[in-house]
């Protein structure tokens, strides 16, 4: 039996929120929802959740000021900031107040709850593990070797990046920007189906000779390993 | 009077009023402090000069008496600017000498007289005892006194003198400064006159107006000047806002039309297979929306200038790697090749994502339009100079005609025959800001040995070591 995910979104435009916890709620993700920033903070520290969304701008109490002051309290659970400004530094601002991630208004809801169920498993994610394993796939961090059923593929480095960070998320989609982000550094818009190309080369080397196929593109959302013999865990 | 006071404001004219009053000062203090020592100087000289002739006189008493010292007096006070000689009785009647009369209880006590003492000549007509004098006084043992004595005229004119001539040059100085004053407080004031209207003109709304200049480069010329760079730089932006909400009006409109096309065409349909498609079109429209929303705003963002904050030393060599390796790929799957020659270690102060984006749009538009050229090569280089980081991206593609070159720049220009490719006509919009943040260039030119074919190239300053 998997626990639910439980997060507090703390958003000021009501309209927004509903249509949040409503989608949060299709997700399977149970959310509480607070209107400005004081009671976010309140609820935050009296509440334990697994992830919180806090929107940049509310009333009362500022996102950021409400961040910095849960980390003071000693409250490290993982923060999404959604933001409508969009300046260069704004993100390096959000993740020095003590955010775990940021992301900029408009957003799609699928990069929402993508990166949403990233935070919040986090803490189970196997973080110190030095071996990745999904399915008859094995990743090894620390030679930096990849094998499947026994045989060595070998990977690019960056080939080797990106595949490491879609087996630490194993079973959780990962969207394009997700990638770009963790496995380039890089936050802009490419524009172009770079990473799509990427993805499509590392899956074509990881599947070409095996069965089954591991790595998993959602539609609409972004990409997936997952081994789907092996039941949910 | 009052334009004399507005004058009296001006800093020139306080600054000048300032230097005149502690000049004045120091001048005057400097005369008195000269004068007096001249006096004190000629005063001691006279006071030596009458000892010696008081001992002689005493001599000659001693050697030939009362008759000796009689004849002697007689012959020193007959001559020329001879001293003052008084031989007067015990009870202070003058007996004999070359003086008339002097102030009574002066013979009273021996010794020098305690200061200057008035006394009357025989030439002076009337009582009162016009002359000033230092003298000292013996007592001989027969009860006469003997008085030797100097004028003190010569000292007193001469100080006199020097210190009108101190006024006279003083007043000349304060009329001098007055004039002076005058000439420079009015002809500071007409040009900052002439300033204020021409700013009264652009507060008006004229931001073409600019401040005036001399030419002759002084404190006013080098204030007009970063003013109307100022002007410039307001100007320019000005336009440019300008410019985009003319754009969002041409540019944004369109889409947005599509869009609500798109919306009321799915609402009207019953076939759900048909709805959903719809939305998901009307999805992929929006989000080409934000995106074209997004790059204009970073454009502007980026045009107004950044906080200091968001620069820092970046691995240009590293960034162009990155990109290269990104963007690779995409080029092979679109049959070309991504070559790249870049020198390693390059440093430059600057911001990592903005630089990227800007080379990742470059390589972006590489790919997209030299799809099929003869030659299938895109060339990414990086040079770096003792002044200049030069990075560019060449292709074999169409190329962009010289006329056109300083078109495509601006916002949401694209090339007739380039509407077909997907983009937002800001990529090279965004390119060029984050060049000018950078406080370098964007310059674009046919390919080297290709009469078609663009090569775009990033000049950036190099770090200073």
């Amino acid at each position: 039996m998997v626990t639910r995910m439980k997060i507090l979104i703390v958003e000021d435009d009501l309209e927004a929120a509903a249509y949040l916890a409503k989608a949060f709620r299709e997700a399977g993700i149970v959310s509480d929802h607070a209107s400005d920033g004081e009671s976010g903070l309140f609820m935050a520290s009296e509440n334990t959740y697994d992830v919180l969304v806090v929107d940049r701008m509310l009333p009362r109490r500022d996102g950021l000021s409400l961040i910095t002051e849960l980390r003071r309290r000693g409250v490290h659970t993982p923060v999404l900031i959604l933001s409508a400004l969009g300046q260069v530094d704004d993100r390096v601002t959000g993740l020095r107040a003590g955010g775990d991630d940021y992301l900029p208004k408009p957003y799609a809801f699928s990069e929402l709850l993508a990166r949403v169920e990233v935070l919040g498993r986090r803490k189970g994610a196997p973080e110190q593990d030095m071996v990745y394993r999904v399915g008859d796939l094995e990743l090894d961090r620390l030679s930096h070797s990849v094998r499947r059923q026994g045989k060595e593929i070998p990977l690019q480095p960056r080939e080797f990046r990106l595949l490491e960070y879609l087996m630490k998320n194993a079973g959780q989609v990962v969207t394009r920007t997700m990638l770009l982000e963790n496995v380039w550094d890089y936050h802009f818009d490419p524009q172009t189906n770079v990473i799509d190309v990427h993805v499509s080369r590392l899956r074509s080397k990881i599947e070409k000779d095996f069965d089954p196929p591991l790595l998993r593109t959602v539609r609409g959302a972004g990409y997936m390993i997952k081994d789907d013999r092996t039941s949910d865990t | 009077m009052s334009k004399f006071s507005v004058l009296f404001r001006t800093t020139a004219v306080r600054l000048s009023a300032l230097y005149l009053v502690l000049f004045s000062l120091c001048a005057a203090f400097l005369v008195f402090y000269v004068t007096g020592m001249s006096e004190r100087l000629l005063q001691q000289q006279t006071r030596e000069a009458i000892a010696a002739e008081s001992a002689q006189v005493e001599g000659v008493y001693e050697r030939a008496g009362v008759s000796g010292l009689l004849r002697s007096l007689e012959r020193r006070a007959r001559q020329p600017g001879a001293n003052l000689y008084v031989i007067a009785g015990p009870s202070g009647e003058i007996l004999a000498g070359n003086v008339a009369g002097l102030e009574p209880g002066l013979l009273d006590d021996e010794g020098w007289t305690s200061e200057p003492f008035r006394y009357r000549r025989f030439t002076d007509e009337g009582g009162a005892e016009r002359h000033v004098a230092l003298a000292q006084v013996l007592v001989l043992d027969n009860g006469l006194r003997i008085l030797v004595g100097r004028d003190l005229q010569e000292p007193e004119k001469f100080r006199a003198l020097v210190r009108q001539a101190l006024m006279v040059a003083l007043g000349i100085m304060g009329l001098g400064a007055l004039v002076i004053w005058f000439g420079i407080g009015r002809n500071a004031l007409k040009r900052i006159d002439r300033m204020s209207e021409a700013s009264t003109k652009i507060m008006a709304g004229d931001l073409s107006q600019r401040l005036p200049m001399s030419g002759s480069g002084d404190e006013f010329d080098r204030l007009s000047e970063s003013l109307n760079a100022m002007l410039g730089r307001i100007e320019k932006l000005n336009e440019g806002l300008k410019q985009v909400s003319d754009n969002i009006a041409h540019d944004l409109k369109t889409p947005l039309t599509r869009l609500r096309n798109k919306a009321e065409a799915a609402l009207a349909s019953t076939d759900g297979g048909n709805q959903s498609g719809a939305l998901e079109e009307i999805i992929a429209e929006s989000d080409q929306l934000i995106r074209t929303f997004n790059a204009l705003l970073m454009i502007s963002r980026v045009e107004a200038g950044s906080a200091p904050a968001e620069m820092s030393d970046v691995d240009l060599s590293q960034i162009v790697a990155d990109c290269v390796e990104l963007y690779e790929p995409v080029a092979e799957d679109n049959a070309l090749r991504l070559e790249s020659d870049v020198a390693p270690g390059v440093v430059i102060s600057g911001n990592r994502e903005l630089i990227g984006q800007a080379l990742g749009n470059l390589i972006d538009n590489a790919i997209k339009y030299a799809e099929g050229a003869a030659n299938p090569s895109i060339r990414v280089e990086m040079k770096k100079s003792d002044r200049h980081v030069m990075l560019a991206v060449a292709d074999h593609g169409p190329g962009i005609p010289e006329d056109m070159r300083g078109e495509v720049v601006k916002r949401f220009v694209r090339l007739d025959e380039s509407r077909s490719k997907p983009g937002t006509g800001l990529g090279l919009s965004l390119v060029e800001a984050v060049m000018e943040m950078h406080r370098g260039s964007m310059e674009l030119s046919a390919t080297e040995g290709d009469e078609r074919g663009l090569t775009v190239r990033m000049v950036f300053p190099a770090a200073a070591t």
